[in-house]
């Protein structure tokens, strides 16, 4: 298995990590029950701020460790470089990812029009955000083993 | 997915030029080895700035190292 397939891998499974923790740890912080509106807009608002900001850290941690790790096990040093394969995938990867999002967007709105109350479209927001990361994930690994 | 039309004989000529390694010739055209493997196993078709650069390298003309449709490598 190349390091592209190996990073693919480990970029979905640690999605799902960092997704599922964040998530465990913020759902008991729900404001249940809060008379006020902006109060449930101000904890939506910061899950995804701080899931970002998260998020951004965990992957560069995570990368770093693969990084030493694949160095050691292998005695190989991770590309350098993206080259134009690598390229054409992450933009392959990125057009998926967009569509997937798109359509968790639009669902999101429908959820509105339909009178759902608003964390309903909040929720699907933030669900759509992460199946859309899974998917960019997944598209990588498999242009990686089946081409382009 | 289906196989790419583009084959290419990098293979046979990497061998024909002292046992080239991947690596060495992702090396002198630009790219990782990863594109290499991915060229010979049929499953990438190469820019034609790329397919030149590795014609380039084994000095050859274009149409002896990739070919178009259904010809098999030897």
């Amino acid at each position: 298995m190349t390091f592209q397939e190996k990073k693919s891998i480990v970029s979905l499974f640690s999605a799902i990590l960092i997704f599922v923790s964040y998530s465990l740890y913020m759902y008991p912080r729900y404001p249940d029950g809060a008379p006020e509106q902006t109060e449930l807009f101000r904890y939506w608002g910061s899950f995804v701020l701080i899931l970002t900001l998260v998020s951004i850290i965990a992957h560069i941690i995570i990368s770093i460790v693969f990084n030493l790790i694949y160095r050691i096990t292998t005695n190989e040093k991770e590309p350098s470089f993206e080259d134009e394969l690598d390229k054409l995938i992450g933009l392959k990867a990125f057009r998926n990812s967009f569509f997937v999002f798109v359509i968790g967007f639009l669902l999101a709105m429908g959820s509105l029009v339909i009178e759902q109350p608003s964390q309903v479209m909040f929720m699907t927001l933030i669900v759509s955000g992460f199946i859309a990361e899974l998917t960019g994930a997944a598209t990588k690994l498999y242009h990686y083993r089946k081409g382009v | 997915m289906g196989r790419n039309l583009v084959g290419n004989h990098i293979r046979k000529l990497r061998f024909n030029h002292n046992e080239m390694t991947q690596q060495q010739l992702a090396d002198k055209v630009g790219v990782t080895r990863q594109t290499i493997v991915a060229l010979e196993k049929g499953n990438y078709s190469p820019s034609l700035e790329l397919a030149f650069r590795i014609a380039i390298a084994f000095n050859m003309p274009l149409e002896e190292v990739f070919y178009y449709g259904e010809m098999k490598e030897d």
